[in-house]
């Protein structure tokens, strides 16, 4: 491929003597080192990975008229509170009890799920969540409570500021 | 009996294919390659199991760690728009030097009064202003800086692509949500309502 035709055109006898010429045969090994080098190099410092992205669409604060009211039954609260715990109830403060659980698999994640089908069971709707971050909770958390919504399949949600009577459960509780 | 000798063969291999497939692959991977910008402060961003990968343009990155805001935007045309719409709004003059600086920053997150001097401080200088108490947009309702530069840069990507601009928020894990809540509320107030919010991968 990369050479040429260098045999000097042999087999005439008696021609002219010919000086004879070099091969035109390239080494490439140094090259291809070289290249794969390079493609090592690529290669590895690449980001393949594409980050992520999580949307999230929060509601029109100019218009309260579009907005329907929920029955309180199949509301659930979830206050997010401080050291990576939160607090979830049913319905409006106070008239269930408060439970603090964490963020795991085992905790929200289930909760939702249980919810989700008690809710869909007693009232034939789906369950609303209200995400109410504190002062005190971390980026994190609200991602993680996200994330379970996703997970479980709970689309009907809003993130919403958290009132002082809620501030005050999570006091008593501890997690503020 | 002689002896039949097996001529050696040579041990040179062409290797003109490998070479071209080398340099193939070589080819393929600088122009795909993006080089990794730099976060001005250390973002560690939280993990969730969704796997929307973010469009590659027409977003706008807020990056928010310790208690501060940066804006990125894409593009040396955009960037150069918006900083000239934001020198006209608080009558800053830029000079063409500036403007060129301005265009490689990655990230803005200065206080518009101390851009100036930021351009023209070198790359570790940068830095370290970055990292001072300094550092980062301010977001406060007094002069609501941040507010002003989502503002120009929606307007001028309306200018320059017809569309809307997307913001997404790449947060640290650890920060504060009341630190969140305000870059929300300022969004909100110019009725951005949708926005992406950058989670490394995790397993479900």
């Amino acid at each position: 491929m990369a050479e040429l035709d260098t045999s000097g055109g042999g087999g005439k006898k008696g021609g002219k003597v010919r000086s004879k010429k070099q091969s035109t045969r390239v080494d490439l090994t140094a090259m291809v080192d070289l290249a794969f080098l390079l493609v090592t190099f690529f290669m590895l410092t690449t980001t393949l990975n594409k980050p992520k992205a999580m949307d999230l669409a929060m509601p029109d604060k100019d218009d309260q008229n579009t907005q329907e009211p929920i029955a309180a039954s199949r509301t659930m609260t979830v206050l997010l509170g401080s050291n990576n715990k939160l607090e979830w109830f049913i319905g409006e403060p106070g008239k269930s009890a408060p439970e603090v659980i964490g963020y795991g698999k085992n905790d929200l994640r289930k909760v939702l799920t249980e919810q989700k089908q008690k809710v869909l069971q007693t009232t034939g709707k789906s369950l609303f969540v209200i995400v109410k971050p504190s002062d005190k909770s971390v980026y994190k958390n609200v991602v993680d409570v996200l994330d379970e919504l996703h997970i479980t399949d709970n689309m009907a949600f809003a993130i919403v500021a958290i009132t002082p009577p809620e501030v005050d459960l999570l006091k008593r509780d501890n997690i503020y | 009996m002689p002896r039949v000798k097996i001529p050696r063969k040579s041990t040179a291999i062409d290797m003109t294919a490998m070479c071209d497939v080398a340099f193939l692959l070589l080819t393929f991977f600088i122009l795909t390659a993006k080089p990794k910008v730099e976060d001005p402060v250390p973002v560690d961003t939280p993990r969730s199991a969704t796997e929307v990968t973010l469009p590659e343009s027409g977003v706008a990155l807020i990056t928010v760690g310790k208690g501060k805001t940066f804006l990125t935007l894409d593009g040396p045309e955009m960037r150069k728009q918006t900083l000239l719409q934001i020198g006209s709004k608080y009558n800053i003059g830029f000079t063409p030097n500036e403007v060129k600086q301005f265009q490689n920053l990655d990230a803005i997150g200065v206080p518009v009064q101390s851009l100036k001097q930021f351009l023209a401080l070198d790359g570790e200088q940068r830095k370290a202003f970055l990292a001072s108490k300094n550092g980062g947009i301010p977001t406060d309702s007094v002069s609501n800086e941040m507010f002003n530069w989502i503002r120009e840069a929606r307007v001028v990507e309306k200018n320059i692509s017809g569309k809307e601009l997307r913001f997404s928020i790449k947060g640290d894990s650890n920060e504060e949500y009341p630190t969140m809540e305000r870059l929300i509320a300022i969004l909100q107030k110019q009725k951005v309502n949708k926005f992406s919010l950058i989670t490394s991968l995790r397993a479900k």
